[in-house]
């Protein structure tokens, strides 16, 4: 074989590769364009099979915050960087009492962690909302029907002491859960208006005062 | 008679259980309230009533529903269910034991669609004909495996749909279906939670809906089940019989394949 035949034939294998690396890229766009995009389908099937009813909007539903869609579509499992990413930007979002006063009253905060309702399609318009606090924690001894999708809290005052690092670090995770667990189950009470400023305050005491149940 | 009688009976159980409820697992209780029952469930009235209605000729066509065909051919009910949601060339599209139920009772027996949805959930004194046509069709398919198809682009589309819907969070509480359904032995307060993720979960909880419930004193359908999740989820409320729902039913049953399918059933 001469040089000169080498080189022809090196010409001609660089034009077959290069075909055939313009022809993959090709068929892998067309192929990405046709894939269906089950999520935009589902979306747009969300505007016309839902209808609001009392506090529960279609709107409210269609229009995920940037934190819903993240944990919607990494929903196992999502890299470092998305979960640092949202924990700095719903720390931000906490908003700490303005008198400084964290701890209102426990027999208050017991009431909020038993009721159930609030922004359900079945529930009044304008009502007052509760924690469901033992739909997912263990609080107190007595009151023994008790999820567990959240862990115990019994005796959290006591394990974990009455000081100002506590206490900031608790209203925080009340007011906004995913400021330290990326995509946490637990819904963003204070964020999402669900408990108002008092309201935290009085499920505060309920973990957090030494005379309440939770701590005896 | 002998089954009214029986279950006449049962009232009086339904009228004790929330006592009985207040104490230990929610589960253990239903399993001895199952016991008190000998084994019957009031769900058999609700099935009798349906294959009344299945055979009665109804205005304005005067026909009864015997020609509806759920995907085996017009009038077999035999196995129907555990292959639905299915494809159905007539309409294009998938549809669920209900959507179907509709569709023929508006394409078949000619009532409008208001007609043909109209009390699709029962209560005191306004029975569901939907609800006992259900209960007639699904008892239908008992000890046959769950066997949903999503090889047809349609179906695998309604699959996909709603396996995008379950992890869909959204609403005031960030809540989607995968929040509680997506763990293995979680509690709501006493309730036990199935993961839907996990076969054998799936298995038990698809295969045992619908179910006569005794805190409702109804047979409720999965559209119902679902309607009553979402509503806790804080999501708005569904339109009865939506592609939405559908989707989510098509989900749910792939994941439960192969389980042996044992409804109406019996449920707190």
């Amino acid at each position: 074989m001469t040089p000169q035949h080498s080189s022809v034939k090196g010409v001609f294998m660089k034009k077959i590769i290069i075909t055939l690396f313009i022809s993959l890229i090709v068929t892998g766009c067309v192929t990405a364009s046709m894939k269906p995009d089950y999520a935009n389908a589902m979306l747009e099937l969300l505007k016309t099979d839902f209808v609001s009813k009392g506090p529960a909007t279609v709107e409210r539903i269609v229009n995920q915050d940037n934190v819903q869609n993240l944990c919607s579509v990494y929903n196992k499992s999502r890299s470092e960087e998305v979960s640092e990413r949202i924990k700095a930007s719903q720390l931000k979002t906490v908003k700490f009492p303005i008198d400084e006063n964290y701890i209102g009253n426990w027999e208050e905060g017991e009431k909020i962690a038993q009721n159930g309702r609030g922004f359900q399609s079945s529930d009044p318009l304008g009502g007052v909302n509760g924690g469901n606090c033992y739909a997912c924690h263990r609080i107190t001894k007595n009151e023994i029907s008790y999820g567990d999708i959240g862990p115990s809290l019994y005796n959290y005052g006591k394990k974990y002491g009455n000081n100002e690092k506590v206490y900031k670090y608790t209203w925080a995770k009340i007011y906004n859960s995913q400021a330290f667990t990326a995509c946490s189950d637990m819904p963003r009470f204070g964020h999402a208006g669900i408990l108002n400023e008092k309201q935290i305050k009085d499920v505060m005491a309920l973990l957090l005062d030494p005379k309440s149940p939770t701590n005896q | 008679m002998k089954l009214i009688i029986k279950y006449s009976l049962t009232f009086l159980a339904i009228l004790m259980t929330p006592y009985v409820l207040a104490e230990g697992s929610s589960s253990e209780e239903i399993a001895k309230y199952r016991e008190l029952l000998a084994d019957g469930n009031p769900a058999e009235l609700w099935e009798m009533r349906g294959q009344e209605l299945w055979k009665k000729k109804v205005s304005p066509n005067n026909v009864s529903l015997e020609q509806c065909d759920f995907g085996k051919g017009p009038g077999v009910l035999k196995g129907a269910y555990v292959e639905l949601p299915r494809y159905f060339k007539d309409v294009n599209k998938v549809m669920d034991l209900e959507q179907r139920l509709i569709f023929c009772r508006t394409s078949i027996q000619g009532l409008s669609y208001e007609q043909a949805v109209s009390s699709a959930f029962g209560s005191v004194g306004n029975p569901s004909d939907i609800e006992a046509l259900v209960a007639y069709i699904t008892a239908e398919s008992k000890g046959m495996k769950m066997a949903v198809s999503i090889k047809h682009p349609k179906e695998r589309e309604a699959y996909e749909i709603g396996k995008n819907f379950f992890y869909y969070r959204a609403g005031t509480h960030d809540f989607s279906c995968a929040t509680c359904h997506s763990s293995d032995k979680k509690r709501i307060r006493l309730q036990d939670l199935s993961n839907l993720l996990n076969i054998k979960d799936a298995q038990k909880t698809y295969t045992t809906w619908p179910a006569y419930r005794v805190s409702q004193g109804e047979v409720r359908t999965m559209q119902h089940r679902l309607s009553d999740c979402l509503r806790q989820q804080r999501f708005p409320e569904p339109r009865y019989a939506s592609t939405t729902i559908t989707a989510l039913i098509m989900f749910m049953a792939k994941n439960a394949e192969g389980g042996v399918y044992d409804a109406p059933a019996l449920k707190r």
